[in-house]
């Protein structure tokens, strides 16, 4: 297998990572907006802004097999 | 859906369609060869000599940007019209003294003697040398634009409040207001606190502000030849004005925390000492790499969608792509806004460790 096959697998496996991270991020800010649905609006922009940082980690990795 | 969100939605999908007209035209009139999707990419993501508008009747239509070149000869300028749209080092421009020829986007000075570029089997040049090079690329030309633009808007506003003498905003003014207040009560204060805000606002009020206006200019589809938050140099260069920032303003307590932690018996002092100091380089460094992923990796996304058409080589791809990339421009919006934000809020987060008091 050559280098660029690599750098693809490893993409594809900070994508997973991020995947779980978001729906994570999604299924616990459901849950608490379903029990405190007043600030909803707030637990939107907290879970917008976390799944921001998921999805960074998982570009870090892309920069990585961009550069490999 | 209102009159001004309709409209909206009217002009994203208007300057999609032109986008997509700007890749047909450039990329239809090579037929001979294969379409590079990566080649295409590459070349709209990176930094370059001239800022490319369209491809007309396959004569590019371009603005030409200045070369500042520091040679040995002393400084050399000229026109990047003077290579007559070449990247592949055939085009010599002789100027004081020195022959040079542009290749993927970087000034070679070719040595004495020589006619040609010559390449190893890496394709790098072996007989040019790279001159210092200071030149106004478009990376730069759309900064300055952006920084036009927020003198504009923040000139203006500000003479409002001096004009009318209340409190109450007016014109552009009350568009501004609010971000303003936003960043002060939801970023400096929680962040930095009540009584040493202050002097950071201007910091962190410009970083946002900057950062912002250039992620927008880079989503526009007639400018997306300049990707400037997606450039490395830029991001790096923000993200150590925040480095120099907490380190000049890092109080008694800041410093022993990483050299000697308090509370915590001696072999753990000693153990916790470098990953502190690490952990002080690692914080520019996320901050640089987070932006510049973020918004390369959208510019790239974009771009892959519309050469899906050309990779397919069919027009019945055309809306699948076209109806793809509005949906991820739509996200990018968003995006462009949270990338902004969140390197402000971690600036302030950074800034607000180091002036903290001691009070455990």
């Amino acid at each position: 297998m050559t280098i660029t096959g690599i750098a693809a697998i490893g993409a594809g496996i900070a994508v997973i990572g991020a995947g779980l991270g978001i729906g994570k991020i999604g299924e616990s800010a459901m849950n608490a907006m379903a029990r405190q649905p007043e600030i909803q609006g707030k637990l939107q922009t907290s879970a917008l802004i976390l799944a921001a940082f998921v999805e960074a980690v998982a570009l870090f990795g892309v920069v990585a097999s961009l550069i490999v | 859906m209102t009159l001004n969100t309709l409209r909206a939605v009217l002009f994203l999908v208007f300057s999609v369609a032109i986008s997509n007209f700007g890749f047909a035209t450039q990329d239809n009139d090579d037929q001979d060869k294969p379409f590079n999707a990566k080649e295409m990419i590459m070349h709209h993501v990176k930094d370059g000599h001239e800022f490319h508008i369209v491809d007309w009747n396959n004569e590019p239509i371009t603005i030409p940007l200045p070369i500042i070149l520091f040679t040995d000869n002393g400084l050399t300028t000229f026109m990047s019209s003077e290579f007559q749209h070449d990247d592949s080092g055939s085009q010599i421009v002789e100027k004081n003294g020195g022959r040079f020829v542009k290749y993927h986007e970087k000034i070679y000075q070719l040595n004495a003697g020589v006619d040609a570029l010559a390449f190893n089997e890496e394709q790098h040049p072996t007989n040019a040398s790279l001159p210092l090079d200071f030149s106004i690329t478009k990376n730069v030309f759309m900064m300055w634009v952006s920084v036009l633009v927020l003198l504009l808007i923040f000139i203006s506003s500000a003479r409002k409040y001096k004009k009318t003498n209340s409190l109450v905003p007016s014109g552009i003014a009350s568009f501004m207001e609010p971000l303003i207040i936003f960043i002060r009560d939801e970023v400096a204060i929680p962040m930095i606190g009540e009584d040493k805000y202050k002097k950071y606002m201007p910091f962190l009020l410009s970083v946002f502000f900057f950062i912002w206006i250039n992620n927008i200019f880079g989503l526009i589809p007639i400018l997306n030849g300049a990707n400037v938050s997606g450039n490395i140099a830029f991001t790096l260069s923000l993200a150590l004005f925040t480095f120099v920032i907490t380190l000049f303003s890092g109080n008694k307590n800041y410093w022993k925390h990483i050299f000697w932690m308090p509370g915590v018996p001696v072999p753990m002092k000693i153990f916790l000492m470098p990953i502190e100091i690490i952990g002080m380089f690692v914080k520019p460094f996320s901050l640089t790499i987070r932006l510049f992923a973020n918004i390369t990796a959208g510019h790239i996304i974009i771009l892959s969608l519309m050469s899906l058409v050309f990779i397919f080589k069919s027009e019945f791809i055309a809306p699948v792509s076209v109806g793809f990339s509005l949906f991820i421009m739509i996200i990018e919006i968003v995006v462009v806004a949270i990338q902004a934000y969140i390197f402000t809020v971690l600036s302030a987060l950074y800034i607000g460790t180091a002036t903290a008091e001691d009070n455990h």
